[in-house]
Parts: C-alpha cells; sequence; structure tokens
C-alpha cells in the first residue's frame, strides 16, 4: 500500500513537473517578446528620420519652441539614459505626452481601448460560433462520401471569403447593407445596430479560414484509429463527433485560430477607419499623419500586447486542451 | 530550373484552377504594362461638367469627383498597385533570405539570437509590423513599399529557416561540409537551388497578400499620396461618396480582390501540383467480375454465436469497383477462439472490420447472412442494433498507440461505454472502469484512470483497451493483430490476458494475426486467408504439420525455427499476394505455388470440405503436405509472413 502511495508522489510531481517547465518557458518567452516590442517602439521614435518634435511642430515653429519640447521629452539625454527613463515610465503607466492635444497618452488610449477590444472580442466570438459548427457538419457530410456538390461549395466560396481583406468586406457591406438595403447604419458606435456590420466585416474572412480548417483537421480526426475505436464502442453519432473528435481536431483549429485573433487585433485598424469607430485604428492612424509620435508610440505598445497576450492565452488553452503539447515543448 | 520542374509547374498550370489563375495573371500584368500607356489622359482629363455620373456610353463606370473617368483610372492605377506590391514582395523575400540563412552563415550562437528574433517578429500580424515600419520609414509610397516589404520578412525569414535546416541536414550538405567547401559557397550552390522552388510559390502568394497590405495603407492615407494614385487611394476616395456614387469604391475594390486572388490562386495551384506527387493512392484497376457463389461449407446455422455467409468488401475504384473480401464464410460458437492468418493484404483486417459493421466510409459490405446472437447485423443501425454490438462485441486493433483518444482519460474513454449502452450513472460507471482496468492487471488503477493515454505504456494501452472491451460483457472479442506493435513480453502478457478472459467468461475470439505461431498457440481453429478468400479452414493442432493448401505450408513453412540457419536470409514466401483488382484467372496462389498445373490457371477451386472436420480451396489437397520449406528470398524482399507493418 505504501509502496503505491509513493509510487503515486512520484508520480504526480512528475506531471506537476512539466507544467512548471511549460510555465517557466511561456513566462519566458513572453519576458522576451515583451522586451524586444518595448526596444522596438524606442527605437522606432530614434530611428525617424530627422527632428520628431520638428517634425511634429512644423517646419513654421520657433527654434525655442521646438528646443523646450525637446529637453521637456529628454530627447538631448544620451540614448542609454533615455531608454532607461522610458522603461522606467511604463513600468508606471506613463506612455507619455500627446504632441498635438497635449493629453496624457495613457488617458487616450484608455478612452478608446474599449470599443476596439469590444469590437475585436465579439468578431471572434462570431467567427468561431459560425466556423465550428460548419465546418465540423462538412468534415461529417464529406466523410460518408456525400453531398459533393455541398463540399465544392463550401470549399470554393470559403476560398473566396478568405482572400477578401476585412476593410474591403467592410466597404462591400457598406454598399450591400448601408446604402442598397439601409438596414444597418455604416458609421459611429450607437446602439447595437451599429455592431452589426463592422463586425461582420471583421468576423466574415477569419470563419472562412477557420471553418475550412475545422473541416480538414475533422475529416482527418474522422480516420484515426481512436475515432474507429470509438465507432467500435457504438456510441451515438453525437457523443461521437462532439466528444471524441472535436477536441481532437480543435488543438490545431486553436494555433491557427490564435494566428487569425491576432490578424483580427491588426484588421480593427482598417475597419475601424471604414466606419468611423472611436477606436484605437482612428487614432493610430491620425496620430501617423499628425506626427505625433508618443501617441503612436503608446498605441503601437498596446497593440502589440494585445496581440502577445492573445498568443499566451491560446498557449495555455492549447496546453489545457491538449496536455501532449506542454510537455513537447518543455 | 530543372526540365522535371519545369514539366512539373507547366502541368500544375493545366489543371482548371490553373488555368483560370495563371490567365487571371497574365491580364493583370499586361494591364500592369499597358493600361498607362492606353488610358493615362483619359484617366487624368478633368471635366467640371462630368463631375460625380453615373453609368454611362462615354463613362461606363461613371466618373469621379472632378468628372474623371473611374474606369480609366482603375485600370491605370494597375502599373503603380502591381509594382508597388511586387517591390515590397522583393524586399521581403530578400531580408526574409537574409535573416532566415544567417543562423547558418553566422554560426550557431548569433543563429540562435536571430531565430528567437524571428519567433518574436512572427508573432505579430503583418498590417501591425507594416504600421510599425510605416512610422519609420514615413509617409509615402516609398515609406510604405518598405513597410510592406519589412513586414513580410520575418515570415519569409522564418520559412527559409525551416528549409534551410531541412537541407542542410542531408547526406550530400554534409559531404560537402566534410569536403571542406565554405559556407556561403554550400548556401548558394547547394542549399538556395533546394529551396528556390517552394520560396518562389510563396512568394507568388505573398505578393497577393502585399497587394492587398498596400491598398489598405493608401486606403487609411498612409501610402501613395496625390497626385499619384493606387487601387487603395481610389477605394478611400470612392468610400466617401459611397453614399451618391458607390460604383467608384467597388471599381477599385473588385480590382484589388481580382488582381490579389489571381497572385494567391497561381501560386495555390503550382503548390499544390508540387505537394501531390505520388501517383494517386486511391485508384485502382478493375476486379474481375466476382466468382459465382458457392456453398460454404458442412457449417450449420442457427446454433452458434457469429454466423457469417459469403460475406464480402467492395470499394469504388474510379468507375469501376474492387473486392479486396470475397466469399468468407465462417461459423464461431460461444467460448471458441478462431484464428484468421494470411499476408499482409490478405483481407484479413478488412473481413473484420466487415463484421463489426466498421467498413470505412466508400465501402461496402454484402453479405448472404451477417448473424450475432441471432440479431442480422444488415439490417439498420437502429439504437438496439447499437446497444447489442456496443455491448456484446469487443474490438481490439493493432496499434494500442493510436487507438485511444489522447485527450481524455483513459477511466472515462472505458467510461462510457456503460454511460452509453447501459445508461450507468458517472460513479458507478467510473467505479466499472477502474474495476476493469484492475481485471486486466494496470497497477494502480484508481490514479491510472484518472491519467491521459499518453502517460500509459503500450501494453498498458493494449490491457486498457482489452479492458475496454470487457466494460460491458462481451460475447465476442475480436482482436485485429493484438501484439503486432507490442514487444515480445509485452505480446506474453497480453495474450494470456485474452485467454483468461475468454475462458473465464466464456467469450468467443476472433483473432486475426499475420504471425502462424501465436494463432497456433491461442486458436482452437484456423482460418487462412488469401487474396480476400479464406483457402483453407483447419483444427490449430493441425496447422504446423498437417496443412493441405500449398498456401498454408509456406506461410508455416517461413516460420524461423530453433534450428533455423542462421547464416541463410529468413525464409519467405516467394513472391507477392496480387492486388485486389488484379487477380488471375484461376486460384489466385497458382503463380506463386510450385504445385500449380493448368487446371489451376484456368479454375479457381471452391472451398470444399476436406476430411471431414476442415475446408480447402485447392485442386491439389492431397499433394500439398509435402511442400518443402522454401529458403530462397529475394534480395530487398521483407520475409512477408514475419514483417506485417499494418493492417490491410
Amino acid at each position: 500500500m505504501s509502496v503505491i502511495a509513493v509510487r503515486q508522489l512520484g508520480q504526480n510531481a512528475l506531471t506537476d513537473n512539466a507544467w512548471v517547465r511549460f510555465a517557466v518557458r511561456r513566462t519566458g518567452r513572453l519576458l522576451l517578446s515583451l522586451w524586444v516590442l518595448v526596444t522596438a517602439a524606442f527605437i522606432m521614435i530614434h530611428a525617424l528620420p530627422g527632428d520628431p518634435v520638428r517634425a511634429a511642430l512644423g517646419p513654421t515653429a520657433p527654434v525655442e519652441l521646438v528646443a523646450q519640447r525637446r529637453a521637456a521629452m529628454g530627447l538631448d539625454d544620451p540614448l542609454w539614459s533615455q531608454y532607461l527613463h522610458y522603461l522606467g515610465n511604463l513600468l508606471t503607466g506613463d506612455l507619455g505626452t500627446s504632441m498635438t492635444s497635449g493629453l496624457p497618452v495613457a488617458e487616450v488610449i484608455g478612452d478608446r481601448m474599449g470599443a476596439t477590444v469590444e469590437m475585436a472580442v465579439l468578431a471572434f466570438a462570431v467567427a468561431v460560433v459560425v466556423a465550428v459548427p460548419l465546418g465540423t457538419a462538412m468534415a461529417a457530410l464529406a466523410s460518408d462520401g456525400r453531398r459533393r456538390v455541398g463540399d465544392w461549395m463550401f470549399t470554393s466560396t470559403s476560398v473566396v471569403l478568405a482572400t477578401i481583406p476585412e476593410f474591403l468586406m467592410a466597404v462591400g457591406l457598406v454598399f450591400v447593407f448601408g446604402v442598397q438595403l439601409g438596414w444597418a447604419p455604416v458609421a459611429g458606435r450607437a446602439g447595437p445596430g451599429s455592431y452589426v456590420l463592422p463586425v461582420l466585416a471583421l468576423a466574415i474572412g477569419p470563419a472562412a479560414v477557420l471553418a475550412r480548417i475545422v473541416r480538414v483537421e475533422m475529416l482527418a480526426v474522422l480516420h484515426t484509429d481512436y475515432i474507429r475505436t470509438a465507432r467500435a464502442k457504438r456510441l451515438p453519432p453525437r457523443v461521437l463527433y462532439l466528444r471524441h473528435a472535436l477536441p481532437n481536431a480543435l488543438t490545431a483549429t486553436l494555433t491557427v485560430g490564435g494566428l487569425l485573433l491576432g490578424g483580427l487585433v491588426a484588421g480593427t485598424v482598417l475597419v475601424e477607419n471604414v466606419f468611423a469607430w472611436p477606436g484605437l485604428g482612428g487614432t493610430i492612424v491620425r496620430s501617423i499623419l499628425a506626427k505625433d509620435y508618443p501617441t503612436v508610440q503608446g498605441v503601437v505598445l498596446v497593440y502589440g500586447v494585445g496581440v502577445l497576450l492573445v498568443n499566451l492565452t491560446v498557449d495555455v488553452a492549447l496546453a489545457v486542451l491538449d496536455p501532449r503539447s506542454a510537455i513537447r515543448e518543455s | 530550373m530543372a526540365p522535371a520542374t519545369r514539366s512539373r509547374w507547366i502541368g500544375a498550370l493545366r489543371s482548371p484552377l490553373g488555368v483560370t489563375a495563371a490567365t487571371l495573371l497574365l491580364v493583370v500584368l499586361l494591364l500592369a504594362v499597358v493600361a498607362p500607356l492606353v488610358w493615362q489622359s483619359r484617366a487624368d482629363a478633368v471635366s467640371p461638367a462630368d463631375i460625380l455620373q453615373g453609368s454611362s456610353a462615354r463613362h461606363p463606370v461613371g466618373t469621379d469627383l472632378l468628372g474623371r473617368d473611374i474606369l480609366a483610372r482603375v485600370l491605370v492605377a494597375t502599373r503603380l498597385s502591381v509594382a508597388l506590391a511586387l517591390a515590397a514582395t522583393a524586399i521581403g523575400v530578400l531580408a526574409g533570405l537574409l535573416l532566415g540563412t544567417a543562423p547558418m552563415l553566422l554560426g550557431r550562437r548569433a543563429g540562435r539570437w536571430i531565430a528567437a528574433l524571428i519567433n518574436v517578429a512572427v508573432a505579430f500580424p503583418n498590417l501591425l509590423l507594416a504600421l510599425f515600419f510605416a512610422v519609420i520609414f514615413g509617409v509615402g509610397a516609398k515609406g510604405a513599399v518598405l513597410a510592406i516589404g519589412f513586414a513580410t520578412a520575418p515570415g519569409f525569414a522564418r520559412l527559409t529557416q525551416t528549409m534551410v535546416a531541412t537541407v542542410a541536414g542531408r547526406d550530400f550538405i554534409a559531404a560537402a561540409r566534410i569536403a571542406g567547401i565554405g559556407r556561403i559557397r554550400i548556401l548558394v550552390r547547394h542549399v538556395l537551388p533546394n529551396i528556390a522552388e517552394p520560396l518562389v510559390v510563396t512568394a507568388t502568394m505573398a505578393a497577393g497578400g502585399s497587394l492587398l497590405s498596400f491598398a489598405g495603407l493608401s486606403f487609411l492615407g498612409l501610402g501613395v499620396q496625390a497626385p499619384s494614385y493606387d487601387w487603395g487611394r481610389l477605394l478611400g476616395e470612392g468610400l466617401a461618396q459611397i453614399y451618391i456614387h458607390p460604383a467608384g469604391a467597388l471599381a477599385a475594390g473588385v480590382a484589388v480582390v481580382v488582381a490579389a486572388m489571381a497572385f494567391n490562386l497561381t501560386g495555390e495551384a503550382v503548390a499544390r501540383a508540387i505537394g501531390l506527387r505520388s501517383p494517386q493512392a486511391g485508384a485502382r484497376p478493375a476486379d474481375d467480375a466476382p466468382p459465382v457463389a458457392r456453398a460454404g461449407g458442412t457449417y450449420q446455422a442457427g446454433s452458434s454465436l457469429l454466423s457469417v455467409r459469403n460475406l464480402s468488401v467492395t470499394f469504388p475504384a474510379g468507375a469501376d469497383e474492387v473486392t479486396p473480401v470475397r466469399e468468407v464464410s465462417l461459423e464461431l460458437r460461444r467460448g471458441e477462439a478462431v484464428g484468421i492468418v494470411g499476408e499482409s493484404g490478405s483481407g484479413k483486417s478488412l473481413a473484420a472490420l466487415a463484421i463489426a459493421q466498421l467498413v470505412p466510409a466508400p465501402g461496402r459490405v454484402h453479405a448472404e447472412r451477417l448473424e450475432f446472437l441471432g440479431a442480422d447485423l444488415r439490417a439498420g443501425s437502429g439504437k438496439a442494433h447499437r446497444r447489442l454490438l456496443g455491448t456484446s462485441l469487443a474490438m481490439v486493433f493493432q496499434d494500442p498507440m493510436t487507438s485511444l483518444n489522447p485527450t481524455q482519460r483513459v477511466g472515462r474513454q472505458l467510461a462510457e461505454v456503460v454511460r452509453q449502452h447501459e445508461g450507468a450513472d458517472r460513479t458507478r460507471a467510473w467505479a466499472r472502469a477502474v474495476d476493469r482496468l484492475r481485471a486486466v492487471r494496470i497497477p494502480a488503477a484508481e490514479r491510472r484512470a484518472r491519467q491521459l493515454p499518453h502517460e500509459f505504456s503500450g501494453g498498458m494501452r493494449q490491457r486498457a483497451m482489452i479492458g475496454m472491451g470487457v466494460m460491458a460483457s462481451p460475447a465476442l472479442i475480436i482482436a485485429d493483430e493484438p501484439t503486432t506493435a507490442l514487444d515480445v513480453t509485452v505480446q506474453r502478457q497480453v495474450l494470456r490476458l485474452l485467454e483468461n478472459i475468454r475462458t473465464a467468461e466464456d467469450v468467443a475470439l476472433l483473432f486475426i494475426s499475420h504471425d502462424v505461431t501465436v494463432v497456433a498457440q491461442v486458436c482452437e481453429r484456423v482460418l487462412v486467408m488469401y487474396a480476400g478468400r479464406i483457402v483453407e479452414d483447419l483444427p490449430a493442432g493441425e496447422l504446423m504439420h498437417d496443412a493441405r493448401h500449398p498456401y498454408t505450408g509456406a506461410l508455416v513453412a517461413a516460420v524461423p525455427g530453433m534450428d533455423t540457419d542462421r547464416e541463410l536470409p529468413l525464409a519467405a514466401v516467394p513472391g507477392r499476394p496480387p492486388e485486389p483488382g488484379r487477380l488471375p484467372a484461376g486460384c489466385a496462389f497458382a503463380p506463386r505455388c510450385p504445385l500449380a498445373t493448368a487446371r489451376c490457371r484456368e479454375q479457381d477451386p471452391p472451398l470444399a470440405t476436406y476430411g471431414g472436420d476442415r475446408r480447402v480451396a485447392c485442386w491439389h489437397a492431397d499433394l500439398a503436405p509435402t511442400v518443402a520449406p522454401q529458403q530462397t528470398s529475394a534480395a530487398g524482399q521483407p520475409a512477408a509472413a514475419g514483417t506485417e507493418g499494418s493492417t490491410a
């Protein structure tokens, strides 16, 4: 009895160890990525040709004003001290001051981030909710060898939809549903109706890609030995597809889904500009055009951190869903 | 490029998709060259009288804010849009190649840093990278080209890196390295030519992506600046007027999508042609007409557990079909152990799957009779049917490493059998699962039940599979090569376990194996299959020394014994079994048979009763046992009876 207990302890410790190793590795990678991101954002400002303050204030601004601003921003200090200063400020949540509005960048971002996050999360949810059942159903039909025509139509439609970038999708949607049919508002963020088109514009492409991947993965899974085992157990189709096949198909789907979600974060920039959505996308484009570099830097950091968080979530979800992936990595 | 490569590319362009895509791409490229020459003046002609007009004979898609012809502007913009996208792609490929080959050129330490940096960069979406670089390189066409180029670089770097790593591992690179050839020379002469093909394909697809990205940046006002215009800018301008005059935005939008798709699909068509180099595996030649059904011997139905008569399995092959399993008739009594032996491809596994109603999709099963526990399995797949098979028929498959669901706890996979078929609640089902794991001698079953399959060893997994089979109270276990994937000591345990279950619970066993010795030990009766048919049915005790069919004799002779001369190559049944679509006329074994006569090559012998308790399908059953052991083995040909990688 005690022998078994001891062995049990040892075994558990071993599996826990794999998890610890996974956590350490993954955190290490996150920190490295964060450091690269933060440093790149710092370098971005300093790699600009010419003087960013002069660029922002324009050629007519008096020399004293430019010098004063440069001093205030610490641009005349040695580079390493600027870098340390910048890192210190980041740790305290200070992203600098907008050159155009004079407001703290953190405040501007705080005001606008909600709208962007909302749109991205909703769009991703819509994409997943549509793609997973659709892909599963298409795989189930294809594996029976029936409905060749339906399969062909699904594949070609999804290829076309996946190629159309989100901002063109947005323009198309505005034309059809806003201009021709007048069903949904095409600008601004007021009321639930205003979410429809932006969210659709963002969701359709990823949904098409995801549905294709779910289908391919499901088809592969349906031919595996363990599905044959499940069939041999004569489980009802519901259990067979949902409990045995789907979780295995999802591991690959999730990996791609993570990339799509990352891309979706970027896609909000364009879609927000089509729909005059009051989010970060409008802010970054306006700041780039106005050469408001502290704001640009801050927004780039926020987008970057957003992508890193998405990737982290995906990896953790993968590890939970398929523990072998965590072990394989460590 | 080598001629073979070129022919493959051309082959790719012959498919309907390839032709469409390539034609589209040609049109786009042609327009890029020609359009500004033809329509430039028309596109720039400002006409205050024609502001924002709709479609007309003079202006098919209407006019813009300054009365310029939109169609002409979209056509003219092709050159700038495509040229900028190609330039960006070229920069991306070049930068990617430099970054991706750097680990090889700079040695391990610097290489690792660059690889890490690439890994971080690929995590960020293209558009974000493009925005980042757009800030550095400044707003405008030049800045955008550089921005998009550098944004696509990490992806190419990653691709190059993996491909270089693969190629660099090959023998000829090692040989070149040993010969003292420098790194750069190896890279240019040996590595790059080998990765050029996929790189070009990816670049073609990436050009489509760059086109879209560029349209995006210009649309945002960060790319091409007035008075120049590309599709993105036309789109942005058009969007402002979309309520009054949607044609402007739509025309530019359609142009972008069509052009991008032309690049993407061309790349994809070629990629597909390169990737699918192997000949189509599914297409098999047509089968001969199945021989007339014959009576299945002396067996009487009704009293038995499993009764199969004239079972065949067909698969569609093009317009025809092949029949890898034919005329299989067998009876199993309660508690009886029957083995099926044969080379790989003899149809033994497929026959077992057919009996269990598990033949995968395009395959069809026909049988004159297929009864299990008195129920006709051919009739429907209703709930009662499912329950009967789920509780009374257990399957154990060849490869325990892949036969359990990797994402589910072992205990749950066992428990669901009784949850589904007996309506047992969670606790009771789990308790039964633990009990059965214990019964199949899994140590610490309580804890093991909570583990995932990958935490089990191969032997433990196979025992868990058997435990799964006995969750309910099976009357028949079909074990398809249950020990083939296990090492010898573990094989023993699994065989003993099956034997114990069989004798203790009076469970019948249908044991499929290529291993004549094992079958002779485990089973009471043996069915020998060749080319989809049962060719001999005999008591297991007579298998090793009194086989009547020359094929059975050859199988037995191929078993190495203690006195086998180890200096000689392993014995094998000479020749190869025929493919199911290409059966010879007459006896299928005749081409490999030392006793074959003219009659054998013309008439297929029926499976006839022989000496009371056995059946043989051979015209020379009386001569057969004198077959000499075959000690010849063609070079490179595996010992057919001794090695089998996969089930048929």
